[in-house]
Formats: structure tokens, C-alpha cells, sequence
């Protein structure tokens, strides 16, 4: 039995460790696996921060994975064709800078999370669900039959975006990159769940009658909660587009939702590291089933299965055997 | 556009609500009943789809392959409720999406093991093959046209079976005091799994018909369960009547957008860029109708309160 803060702690040890015994080793694939379960991880933390803290079970946070893929490809693609977004009224040029594409996905999932939240936000329980699936569905739909930025085969990136200093297309930097981001968000979402803020939110996912008794705005704390947790996912997206140096609708496939889901429910609801142990747990599961058999989905299927009925409380919740999450 | 070719659109899209109808209804009546969301529609569809495409290899006869749809599906429908489904009823929706989506992973990458990856085909019969000349000299494809009587024969089946008859008054009593129909002697959980494989057999119905002029392929489940949802977040969970006008609803507007507004951009902007921005916009079109109905009613036209 161990405490979940030492739990957390050889997670993210082991986050660190794995990628610098591949770098020494000279396994540049293993540093890959690592960075995917990095960008995986970060987008479950933003999805969590709605669905574990919140209660606000969104199945289509892949519309913010999407679009901040989609920021990152249109803006690389411009720079990398030198033609400029727009010029009237005033010019907008691409640019391949990570920074700038970081800021530029935030911004741009986070008021696409502000309008499907405010709509999503009017309904509660299944119809939310539905809701936030349908709204990711019509955006994958539309990059479709969108010819613009490659249609349905998605769109190139030839070269990875650039970070002052930094040589990102050595695979230890970027994942430095990554990491570093993880790490960030991750004490960002732990100030903000500790915050008046973030209290009030639980308060009213556990009981909203007494949570607008006192006097919260639930719609609004929800709604704020929704956007900054698909910010988060946004960012996400635009790592995952850039490790892959590739975007296309895929990337706002209900599957995607699904699967930002399953790191959520293996790792632990509502668990800080929740999402961080279930990416890396589903990270290795598609590397080795995936090796043993062509079919693996139905190995994943089963062990999800087991999970959702027998393991409450997901991977951390056993180590450390409580239910519900308890740390101070 | 001609009158021809709309009214043609028209019965299009009427095939394809009824269609959604058929996949929403079962969807609806579990969730009204036993308050379960079950993501798992998509592949019993897509099981009725194989099992008829199957049948039809065997045995050439598409009537015998309609039967068969309508037998795998509910069989598989009645053993997941009888082995997982009847776990969930009192989880949270949470658990039951993930459950229900580890059950897609399973029921998925299965058909694939044991069909393979490629997609199967599934004839239309001789004797529904060709067209029919409908009153006005409208020219329209026969099978089509059985679809659309058979999702109506279907629906007014289902208003029947839940207005009129003893199981019928016992799912409308399921659904409005589970305890209270328990406590006075019926054996709910056999009710359960009766709802459960009525609404499994509906949507391989559905898999099958479709798969006639579609291809029958992994996968083909699931973006129809998400435009189900569509049509059941417009007509009201629970509603058999939402599910039927959502579905028409939905049916036409998807239908009659693709046609239409690549047309009516083309008359103010070059026919290129019309059909780019039409057709991308009419993929959006039923999820806007659906942002608009929930502004002007969160639970749909047909939900209560």
C-alpha cells in the first residue's frame, strides 16, 4: 500500500528514466513511444479537469485535439509554401515556430471549447454526452469535404517546427519539449483544482442544488472549467501534429474522444496522474499486444471492460487501494 | 433544379430518416427504459449487416438474409445484456459509454478476424431490383421504395406494440417506476433483456437494408449511432414519436443540403467555389439544426421537461 504522492512521483520518474535509457541505448523509437505517451497524458489532464473534476463527461474532446492540430498544420504550411493566411484587411503569414503555434492552438480550441461548451453546457447527463460527440463528428466531417488543407488525406509537414535553442528534431529534445509542458500543465491543473476555483467546480459536480444554493454560477464555472480543459487538449493536439509532422481528420475522430477517454478510466478518474498513467499504460499495451497480435483492439477491449466493471478507481487506485482520491 | 429531381431528394431522404429511425428507436427505448447508453448500437447494426451478407453468400435468398439480420442480431443483443449490459444499469453514464466502447473494440476487431478487412457485398434481390413509376411520372428505385415502407410498417409496428399490448404497457410502466412494476410481480429483468434484443434486432434490420446499397464493412456502425444520437437529442431521449420525427427530420435535412446548397451558392458565387463551400457546409448541416433545437429546447421536441 502506498501513498498516491509517491505513486505519482515513480510515474513521472519512470516518464523521465525510460526515454534517457533509449537516448544512451540508441533507441530512438522507445524516446517516440515515450513522447506519444507524453502528449497522450497531456491531453487526458485537459480532459479530466472537465470530465473528473467537473462530472462534464465530454465525448468530443477530440475537436480541440483536431484544432490544434489543425493550427499547427495550417500555420506550418504556409510558412513552408511562403504564402501568407490572408493579406486583407492585414496580413497574417504562417510561421513555424513552436511557441507562436502553441499560443495560436490554445487560443483557437479554447473559444471553439466556449462555443460548443456554451451550447453542450445547456444540457446535462446522456444529452451532454451525445451533444459533445455530435459537435466533434460535424468538425471531422467538415475537414473532410474541406479541399483547402488536403481534405481527407490530411496534410505534410516536411520539418519539424522550430523552438529557439532547441534542435527539435533530435528525439530526446523534443520530448524534453513535451515533458517539460506535461510537467507545467500538471502544477497548473493542481493550483487550479486547490483554488476557490477548482473547489467550486467539484462542489458542483457532487451536488449542484447545494453548490447554486450557496450562491455558485455552476453554468459559468463549467463552462470556464470546459474551455481551459480544451485548451489543454488543443495544445495536445499541436504536439501530436508536430511529432508526427502530419495532420489529417483523423485526428478529430470519435475514436480519438474514445481513447482520450480510456487513458482517463485506466489511470483513475479524477486523479491528478490519472491520465499520465493510463496514456503510459496504453502506450505499452498497443506496443506489445500490438506486436503479439494483429487484433489487439480486442485484447484492449477486454481489459478496458475489466476495468470499467471490476477496477474502480483505475490503475492508481489499486496501488494505493482507495477509491477516491484522497491527496492533500 | 427540377420538381422531379426534388421530389426524388425528397423520398431520399425519407429512406434515410427511416433508416436513422430504425437505429435511433432501439437506441431511445433502451435509455427511456432500463437508462442506459449503449454505444455498442452501432455494431449490432453492423452485425445484422454481416450476418445477412453471410446468409445471402449461402443460401442467394436476401428474405432468408433479412430473418438472419434480424436473429443475429438479437441473439448477440440478448447475450452482451445478459453478460454485461445488466452491470451497468445502475453506473454512472460514464461507465456505460466505456463499457459500451470496450464492447465496439471487441465486436469490431472480431468481424474483422473473422471476415476480414475487405468489404462484403450484398445484392439487391431480382424481384425489388429496378424502378417504379409513382403517380406524376416520377421514375424511383424500387428497393428504395420498400425501404421506406418497411421502417413505416416497422414504426407503426413499434406504436402498436407500446400502446396496445401487455409487454407494451409494461415497458411504458418500466419506464416510469422500475422498483414499482417489480414490486408487483413482474420479472423486470426478463423485460430487460426483451427491450434490449427488440432494439438489437431493429438496428441489424437496419445494418442489412442499408447494406444492400451500401458496402458492408467494419466500422459502418458507428457514424451511424452518432447521427442516431443526433436524431435522438433532437426528438428527446426516450421518445419513440422524437425518435421518429428527429429521424425524418434528420433524414431530410441531410439529404435535401447536400443537393440543394451547392445549387443555391451557385447562384451568387463561381460553381467551383458553390460546390466547395455547399458541400462542406451541408456536412455540418444536421449538427447546426441540432445546436438550434437545443437553443430553442435542451431536451428536444419531444422530451419531457
Amino acid at each position: 500500500m502506498m501513498r498516491e504522492r509517491h505513486i505519482n512521483m515513480i510515474i513521472l520518474a519512470l516518464l523521465v528514466l525510460v526515454p534517457t535509457y533509449a537516448h544512451f541505448a540508441e533507441e530512438p523509437f522507445t524516446i517516440t513511444l515515450a513522447t506519444r505517451a507524453v502528449i497522450f497524458a497531456l491531453a487526458g489532464v485537459g480532459l479530466n479537469l472537465a470530465l473528473g473534476q467537473g462530472g462534464l463527461v465530454s465525448f468530443g474532446h477530440a475537436a480541440y485535439f483536431g484544432m490544434g492540430g489543425y493550427a499547427m498544420g495550417i500555420l506550418a504550411s504556409h510558412a513552408q509554401n511562403y504564402e501568407p493566411i490572408m493579406e486583407v484587411p492585414f496580413l497574417i503569414e504562417g510561421t513555424n515556430s513552436m511557441p507562436v503555434i502553441w499560443l495560436v492552438a490554445i487560443v483557437m480550441s479554447a473559444l471553439l471549447a466556449l462555443l460548443i461548451g456554451a451550447l453542450s453546457l445547456r444540457t446535462t447527463g446522456v444529452y451532454f454526452i451525445m451533444v459533445t460527440l455530435a459537435f466533434g463528428q460535424m468538425f471531422y466531417y467538415f475537414t473532410i469535404s474541406w479541399p483547402a488543407y488536403g481534405g481527407e488525406d490530411g496534410l505534410s509537414i516536411y520539418v519539424r517546427n522550430q523552438f529557439p535553442g532547441m534542435n527539435t528534431l533530435d528525439p530526446i529534445q523534443f520530448f524534453s519539449i513535451c515533458f517539460v509542458l506535461l510537467c507545467a500543465v500538471l502544477f497548473l491543473v493542481n493550483r487550479l483544482n486547490k483554488s476557490p476555483f477548482g473547489l467550486a467546480l467539484n462542489g458542483a459536480h457532487q451536488n449542484e442544488e447545494r453548490a447554486l444554493t450557496v450562491g455558485i454560477n455552476v453554468y459559468r464555472v463549467r463552462l470556464v472549467a470546459f474551455v481551459i480543459s480544451g485548451a489543454i487538449t488543443g495544445l495536445a493536439g499541436a504536439l501530436f501534429a508536430d511529432l508526427n509532422r502530419f495532420v489529417s481528420p483523423t485526428m478529430f475522430s470519435w475514436q480519438i474522444s474514445g481513447e482520450i477517454m480510456i487513458f482517463i478510466i485506466l489511470g483513475g478518474v479524477a486523479r491528478l496522474f490519472g491520465p499520465v498513467a493510463g496514456a503510459a499504460l496504453y502506450i505499452m499495451l498497443e506496443h506489445f499486444l500490438g506486436g503479439l497480435s494483429e487484433y489487439w483492439f480486442i485484447y484492449l477491449g477486454a481489459i478496458l471492460l475489466f476495468v470499467v466493471l471490476f477496477a474502480k478507481g483505475g490503475i492508481i487506485g489499486k496501488l494505493s487501494r482507495k477509491e477516491i482520491s484522497h491527496d492533500g | 433544379m427540377t420538381t422531379l429531381l426534388l421530389i426524388e431528394q425528397v423520398l431520399n431522404g425519407l429512406q434515410f430518416g427511416v433508416m436513422l429511425f430504425l437505429m435511433a428507436a432501439g437506441l431511445t427505448l433502451i435509455f427511456g427504459v432500463m437508462g442506459l447508453i449503449n454505444l455498442a448500437h452501432g455494431s449490432l447494426y453492423m452485425i445484422g449487416a454481416f450476418a445477412a451478407a453471410a446468409v445471402a453468400g449461402w443460401t442467394g435468398n436476401f428474405f432468408l438474409a433479412l430473418v438472419a439480420s434480424l436473429i443475429a442480431a438479437a441473439i448477440i443483443g440478448a447475450l452482451i445484456e445478459l453478460t454485461v449490459i445488466r452491470r451497468l444499469y445502475d453506473r454512472d453514464h460514464l461507465e456505460q459509454v466505456l463499457a459500451t466502447f470496450a464492447l465496439i473494440l471487441i465486436f469490431s476487431e472480431a468481424t474483422r478476424w473473422v471476415f476480414g478487412s475487405f468489404p462484403l457485398f450484398l445484392n439487391i434481390p431480382d424481384v425489388l431490383n429496378g424502378t417504379v413509376t409513382l403517380p406524376g411520372g416520377i421514375q424511383y428505385s424500387l428497393y428504395r421504395l420498400t425501404i421506406i415502407l418497411i421502417g413505416l410498417a416497422v414504426a407503426a409496428g413499434l406504436f402498436l406494440l407500446i400502446s396496445k399490448t401487455r409487454v407494451g404497457m409494461r415497458i411504458r410502466a418500466g419506464e416510469n417506476d422500475r422498483e414499482m412494476i417489480a414490486a408487483l410481480g413482474v420479472d423486470i429483468s426478463v423485460l430487460y433483456t426483451m427491450v434490449f434484443a427488440l432494439g438489437a434486432a431493429l438496428a441489424g434490420l437496419s445494418g442489412a437494408l442499408v447494406g444492400a446499397i451500401q458496402s458492408v464493412e467494419v466500422g459502418m456502425g458507428e457514424p451511424v449511432l452518432i447521427l442516431a444520437f443526433v436524431v435522438i437529442v433532437i426528438g428527446g431521449i426516450g421518445s419513440i414519436k422524437g425518435a421518429l420525427a428527429g429521424a425524418i427530420l434528420v433524414g431530410l435535412t441531410d439529404t435535401l443540403g447536400r443537393t440543394m446548397l451547392p445549387v443555391i451558392f451557385g447562384t451568387f458565387m463561381e460553381p467551383s467555389a458553390a460546390t466547395t463551400v455547399g458541400s462542406a457546409l451541408a456536412s455540418m448541416l444536421i449538427y447546426i439544426l441540432m445546436a438550434g433545437v437545443l437553443l430553442y429546447k435542451p431536451t428536444g421536441l419531444f422530451g419531457s421537461t
